[in-house]
């Protein structure tokens, strides 16, 4: 009797930060800069490890600040790079990530949150100005590994950063996850980078938020023609780039409940328990954030009596669904504040059992 | 600033010895007078009457260049071209 | 033109028709356009226009990538002919810090004003120049916000007059000046620092001579290189164009006092060669 050849396993059991870490460099990521804050220092420790064994460079930044103008260096010399912190030190970017938008630079950047109160921060953008970012929100280290991937993607594709929205509970899970490399097609060029070789041709490149045209005979920049360029491929962007939304038993459903990022899984374990109670409940998922999947959340939600929103802040994505319902269904907000005593996000709201009373009160309220 | 050329090595009275020369981009010039404190034999004058196009008093060249680029040097609107002259001129004055 | 015949002045219209060298043109090859609308009399585009003489002489040019900080100077950062990233106010170091470790064969220089060198960007160019990196980042000091208008910086000298300071920086209320370049000398990071003005032809010749040794330092990856440039802004200091190289001398470089304050590649036992690789 022969005993079967098996080949090695692929999964690997893996911290969130780190599949996310491994993800990065299998999207080709070779610059990452960061500053320790919690929960987004493993990533930056994975980084600072793996990175240099790839070839890559990994700064540990005297401040977030310096982070991102670092990232936007090497962004610009068109190598895949990427940035992250946690809500606070994202506001302390903020400023750079807008500009960054403007430049038409590609750069990743991680929000490894604390709850879920930095919905608007990423949707909104926390920065001045007229900008965008597409804005991916994994459910679980898993999809993270293929987020972070497609973030990459998106970045190259659309020279606009693209942030990731995670939190504690991704950082500091850990799964079971093959980090396999998720192929998009070829890349696209990247002519526009800086290498110092066009210098001295009469047509040196240039890469500024305040345009992109060089000076000929007195006329120097024109931010009213930048930023109206600018605002028609932020359009573009927002109307090609495909929305995704996850959905489970919305068909029958009275009730649907809509969450994002990591609560999504324990509002669908809250969703199945009801389903098998017989309470006509269905669960609807935004991936990304921006664009906001409108369309895709109306339908789902056309034949239900009313929408249950639950995230962990004082109320932001329940505006967008409220948007995209347009007053045809019910909205309600059954999320709110809950965290531990540090403000790590670590919800005690997270509970099947809690949800499935909030939920079973808007089942109640709506019959 | 200096009204009138400057004593370099001379001929006579009449005349001074030459090696440089410049080309003044009148149209360029924002009237700011730092060429006029920058040449070292002060043979640089601003006009007194006489203005651009943009309506500023610009440089006028006297005899007794020397090619030195001082005025290049220091000119912030980046007015002049300088020259040597393979063997100096003389060149009259007064 | 009645003017010109009394006073025997030289036509300066056109070439010289004896025989004759060109010694200087307009603009150095790298400045792409004659006209910016900088105030007359700015020190600005002289120090620009030493930065980019010394690039070319150096044969850098195919490698420089300028980032450009946010001040009156960054009317240069859209024509010349080097490539350029232009970065928020303070924040061109860190900039220039990514584009050097993603590229290290380029060769990455700031040009940045006091007011975001060393008021926004204090904390920039110091961690910067304390990690070493092989980047030359040039100020060009005047003592104000000049883009702004003329307000008080963290260079400007005791007794100046600014929008912020009208009765003259006092150090009781506003403070004393940070002396940046000394400061920098002081790290271990920094292997070239320099302090220069451009209010005389002489000084914008000695100014040229130290952004060349910078440029040196970093090719030869010796460590991070500062040279700060006084400048004049006649308009910031509320002085006639003509008086602004004597103020200049007067007021901030009796303070910020010139010269070379470290030179590795002068020091070192083990110097490389200055010749550029």
């Amino acid at each position: 009797m022969s005993i079967p050849v098996r080949t090695a396993p692929a999964r690997r059991l893996l911290q969130g930060s780190e599949a996310i870490a491994e993800a990065m460099i299998a999207a080709g990521c070779r610059f990452f800069a960061g500053y320790p804050m919690t929960p987004f220092t493993e990533v930056l420790e994975h980084m600072a490890r793996r990175l240099p064994e790839v070839g890559g460079v990994c700064m540990n930044a005297e401040s977030e600040l310096e982070a991102v103008g670092m990232a936007w260096g090497a962004a610009a010399t068109g190598t895949p790079a990427a940035t992250g912190s946690t809500g606070q030190g994202l506001s302390l970017m903020q400023e750079s990530l807008a500009e960054i938008t403007l430049a038409r630079l590609p750069l990743v950047v991680l929000n490894m949150a604390r709850a879920q109160g930095d919905y608007w921060q990423a949707t909104r953008g926390g920065g001045h100005g007229d900008y965008r970012h597409i804005v991916l929100a994994p459910i679980d280290v898993a999809e993270a590994v293929e987020l972070v991937q497609l973030a990459f993607h998106l970045t190259a594709t659309w020279r606009n950063p693209v942030l990731v929205f995670g939190d504690y509970y991704l950082a500091h899970t850990a799964r079971s996850v093959d980090i396999k490399s998720m192929h998009f097609g070829p890349p696209p060029a990247t002519d526009w980078a800086l290498t110092g070789e066009t210098g001295g041709t009469g047509q040196a490149k240039l890469v500024s938020f305040l345009g992109s045209a060089k000076q000929r005979d007195d006329v120097g920049y024109d931010l009213a023609v930048h930023y109206a360029a600018c605002a028609q491929h932020t359009a573009r962007m927002l109307g090609e780039v495909t929305p995704m939304l996850d959905t489970g038993m919305t068909q029958d459903a009275e009730v649907v409940v809509v969450a994002f990022g990591t609560p999504g899984s324990y509002v669908r374990a809250a969703v199945r328990s009801l389903r098998d109670e017989g309470v006509r409940v269905g669960w609807a998922r935004p991936v990304t954030l921006v664009p906001f999947p409108s369309s895709a959340l109306a339908g789902a939600l056309q034949g239900a009596k009313a929408v249950a929103v639950y995230e962990n802040n004082t109320g932001q994505m329940v505006d967008d669904v409220r948007l995209a319902v347009l007053g045809a269904v019910p909205v309600e907000f059954i999320g709110g504040v809950s965290l531990d005593s540090s403000g790590f996000g670590i919800a005690p709201d997270l509970d099947v059992a809690v949800l499935r009373r909030r939920i079973l009160e808007v089942v109640d309220r709506h019959r | 600033m200096t009204d009138g050329p400057a004593q370099g090595a001379s001929h006579g009275p009449d005349s001074v010895l030459t090696r440089g020369t410049v080309v003044i981009d009148v149209d360029a010039c924002k009237g700011c007078d730092l060429c006029i404190g920058a040449c070292p034999p002060g043979v640089l004058v601003m006009t007194t009457h006489e203005v651009n196009a943009r309506g500023y008093r610009f440089p006028l060249l006297l005899g007794g260049c020397t090619g030195c680029r001082a005025c290049s040097q220091i000119c912030p609107d980046f007015v002049f071209q300088v020259y040597k002259y393979e063997i100096p001129i003389q060149v009259p004055v007064g | 033109m009645k003017e010109r015949e009394t006073r025997r002045v030289i036509p300066t219209d056109a070439p010289p028709t004896a025989p004759a060298r060109l010694v200087e043109d307009f603009t150095p090859d790298l400045i792409d356009v004659g006209a910016h609308h900088l105030c007359p009399g700015c020190g600005e585009p002289i120090a620009i226009r030493s930065v980019m003489e010394a690039v070319a002489e150096l044969d850098l040019v195919r490698r420089t990538i300028a980032v450009f900080g946010i001040g009156c100077y960054t009317a240069f950062s859209n024509n010349l002919d080097v490539e350029v990233l232009q970065a928020l106010h303070g924040r061109a170091p860190s900039v220039a810090t990514g584009v050097k470790r993603a590229r290290p064969d380029a060769i990455v220089i700031t040009v940045q004003g006091d007011g975001d060198m060393v008021s926004e960007g204090l904390q920039e160019v110091l961690h910067t120049a304390a990690r070493g990196e092989n980047v030359t980042c040039i100020m060009l000091n005047n003592g104000v916000f000049g883009e702004t208008g003329g307000h008080m910086t963290a260079t400007t000298v005791l007794g100046q007059r600014t929008k912020t300071s009208l009765e003259g920086r006092d150090a009781v209320t506003h403070g004393r000046p940070i002396l940046l370049a000394d400061l920098v000398a002081r790290l271990d990071g920094a292997a070239f620092v320099a302090r220069c003005a451009v209010n005389s032809a002489g000084n914008v010749a000695r100014t040229k001579k130290v952004i060349l040794r910078a440029l040196q330092t970093q090719a030869s990856g010796a460590g991070f290189s500062l040279v700060e440039i006084l400048t004049m802004c006649p308009t910031g200091w509320f002085v006639e164009t003509a008086e602004a190289p004597d103020y200049l001398a007067d007021s901030l470089a009796t303070v910020h006092t010139g010269g070379v304050l470290k030179d590795f590649l002068a020091t070192s036992p083990t110097s490389p060669s200055t010749t550029v690789p």
